[in-house]
């Protein structure tokens, strides 16, 4: 089954044009899927890791919108389709799963018919069969007591009840494609773990190709094959998921990376936070994004944005002149260090006065979640 | 711990504890939802509501009620009833000036004051309904053009324009004024399910249906609509009193149904003639008309604090 591939995205810009001016959140992003495997997309808020899925799958609403490039599903380029053939589309081959369960459900409608919904409206299914459907697809997303809950309104359960009832009614046409949007984000960590299991299982069970977009690094560890890494509506790191944690390229990812907790660190240990905030979308630095929070910048960096370049032959991607790891990146840390560079600073005490940077970080492959 | 309905105990029993809604709350399940929804009542909302319950009942039921006069039916023609009568066995409430029963007629008055304002009402769900939520969520220049007719309606007085059609109208029967009444009151619904269109438009469920493929039409039906639907209702239960008071001013005016059928405005403009003589013909109506309306706002405010609750709830 594998090998062929289902998505492929060339070129990708979104453009949001509002009163302050052009807001670039999707500025080029490439990138194809091979039917039945998984894609992680991680970024901070406002990295257009949202909008990228929304754009592929010709969400985005609005006069002042604006999408170029192309966006090929099984061959046919899904920004070029009119309304009518993409509805064909939706929810049938592509499904999309939305961040807050308390938002995404119609909460004026039972769960029961909201899971069967499109089913209704794809297939000519009578209400029985359309009620043991709906019935199945609540105990295959494992809430229990399915039957005195299919009569049940959105607002009568919990937020992880809730999101597997959004899964449920994402998987009711069996779609080949599923976008994650942030599935767990509204979610507390217990509930995530099991949400993104389920999704997980159902993923591989289904043979169906899962792009799931969120912030956290962990809950793709170990759950996805391959990692996007997004800054500024760029792709700055792309590599399988086992790649980017042991040999991280990029200083965002590595600096993301760094910011997460670790249970094996003294309690107290202040958060390594990347110092600065993103860019403004309106109003992007020249050259690399990230230079202005890069505790490796360098003058080059302010001047030329790098391309995204394959380093070795394993398909690992990255956007950076001075790569973690290299010898490059190491001078360029030091001559910030004596320059007195605040983020290097940050990043140096952060660090500990004995050790160099550069070093992949620790995570467990297991993931925390 | 209880006996379970098997007998036998087993561990998982301890960890599962109430296993649904009902057994956790007994009576917060579907069943029962009437009983606890009157109970939570304040006692002066209970009377409000019992009152018009009363009304309601008594004017849809009106040609049931055993030994109710004739609204109509004028004693002193045929001799056997006298005008401006004080309350005998017969005449509960006293007669009017020329001789009516008044119990009747406030009865007989509810009928129209009620149709009037439900109907009026209804058309404004259905009508404002429909228009405010394709507006909301269409948008486009058919927004601009609906919304712009709206504001321009609303700035009519109704009052007025109200009196001027019922003056111009040679017939004037509960059709026909629920008809003219309807001319001016699709603006101000429309108005409120346009906003609440606009802001449901915007929601993720609204953008989840799309994503499964789901037409534009049947996103109006099944996503928009109803969620619009609970905002005109909480709006027309405020305007249910509204309504009736100004069925009741139009026949105050003598621009309501036509006499001699009874309404509440109607009463009491008869019975501002002989004022002086006899000031009860004049009270009923005008005490009946203030618990009615009193009880509508009453009611619609401890259903606007329930709603407050709920959503805060979830």
């Amino acid at each position: 089954m594998g090998g062929s591939e289902i998505l492929r995205v060339e070129d990708l810009h979104t453009s949001f044009f509002l009163p302050i001016g052009e807001l670039q959140a999707v500025r080029g992003v490439s990138f194809s899927l091979k039917r039945g495997r998984s894609l992680g997309i991680v970024g901070e808020s406002g990295s257009g890791k949202t909008v990228l899925a929304r754009s592929i799958m010709c969400l985005n609403l609005g006069s002042n919108v604006k999408t170029s490039g192309s966006a090929f599903f099984d061959g046919r380029d899904l920004l070029a389709l009119s309304r009518r053939e993409m509805r064909r589309l939706w929810g049938t081959e592509i499904a999309m799963i939305f961040q807050d369960p308390m938002t995404s459900l119609n909460p004026m409608v039972k769960i029961g018919r909201q899971v069967i919904e499109h089913l209704r409206q794809h297939k000519n299914v009578n209400r029985r069969e359309a009620k043991q459907t709906a019935l199945d697809l609540l105990n295959e997303v494992r809430i229990p007591e399915a039957e005195s809950r299919i009569d049940r309104l959105p607002h009568e359960l919990s937020g992880g009840m809730r999101q597997r009832v959004s899964i449920a009614s994402a998987l009711a046409c069996e779609p080949s494609l599923l976008f994650a949007d942030e599935p767990t984000t509204a979610l507390d960590v217990t509930v995530q773990h099991q949400i993104l299991n389920l999704l997980s299982r159902e993923q591989r069970q289904r043979n169906m190709t899962m792009v799931m977009v969120t912030h956290d690094l962990g809950v793709i560890a170990g759950r996805t094959d391959d990692t996007l890494v997004m800054y500024a509506g760029k792709v700055v790191e792309q590599a399988s998921t086992d790649e980017i944690f042991e040999k991280t390229q990029h200083p965002y990812t590595e600096a993301l990376m760094r910011s997460i907790p670790r249970t094996s660190q003294a309690s107290h240990t202040p958060l390594a936070a990347i110092t600065g905030r993103p860019p403004v979308a309106t109003h992007l630095p020249a050259g690399c994004a990230f230079s202005l929070r890069c505790p490796y910048v360098q003058p080059k960096c302010h001047e030329e944005d790098p391309p995204l370049v394959s380093i070795g032959t394993s398909g690992h991607k990255s956007a950076c002149w001075y790569p973690v790891g290299s010898d490059a990146n190491r001078e360029a840390f030091e001559r910030n260090l004596s320059d007195r560079l605040p983020q290097t600073l940050a990043v140096a005490e952060s660090l500990g006065a004995d050790q160099s940077p550069g070093i992949p970080a620790d995570l467990p492959d297991g993931g925390i979640a | 711990m209880s006996k379970s309905s098997g007998g036998t105990w087993a561990p998982s029993m301890l960890r599962r504890g109430p296993r649904n809604a009902e057994q956790m709350f007994p009576g917060s399940s579907g069943k029962s939802w009437f009983g606890n929804w009157f109970g939570k009542m304040p006692w002066l909302t209970k009377l409000c509501f019992l009152w018009l319950i009363l009304v309601i009942l008594a004017a849809a039921l009106a040609d049931l009620i055993p030994g109710l006069a004739d609204p109509n039916y004028q004693g002193f023609v045929f001799g056997d009833g006298k005008t401006n009568e004080g309350p005998t066995a017969s005449h509960w409430l006293g007669t009017d000036n020329v001789s009516r029963d008044i119990l009747a007629r406030l009865i007989y008055g509810a009928r129209v004051s009620l149709i009037f304002a439900f109907s009026l009402v209804a058309i404004g769900i259905i009508v404002g309904g429909t228009l405010g939520s394709i507006a909301g969520y269409f948008r486009g220049l058919l927004e601009t053009f609906l919304m712009a007719l709206v504001d321009t309606w609303l700035s009519f007085p109704a009052l007025i324009g109200l009196v001027f059609i019922t003056t111009m109208l040679g017939m004037r029967n509960l059709l026909v004024l629920v008809l003219v009444g309807a001319v001016f009151v699709w603006p101000s619904y429309t108005r409120i399910a346009r906003a609440t269109a606009l802001s449901v438009s915007g929601q993720d469920f609204v953008t989840a249906a799309r994503a499964i493929g789901t037409s534009r039409k049947r996103i109006l039906v099944r996503e928009i609509f109803p969620n619009v639907l609970p905002a005109l209702l909480a709006y027309s239960l405020v305007g249910l009193p509204v309504l009736i008071i100004l069925e009741s001013t139009l026949s105050f005016l003598g621009l309501g149904v036509e006499i001699p059928t009874a309404s509440w405005g109607g009463m009491i403009n008869q019975a501002r003639q002989d004022l002086l003589i006899n000031i009860w013909p004049a009270v009923w109506p005008a005490v009946t008309l203030f618990m009615t309306v009193y009880s509508f706002n009453n009611l619609a405010d401890w259903v606007r604090t329930q709603a407050a609750t709920r959503s805060a709830a979830i």
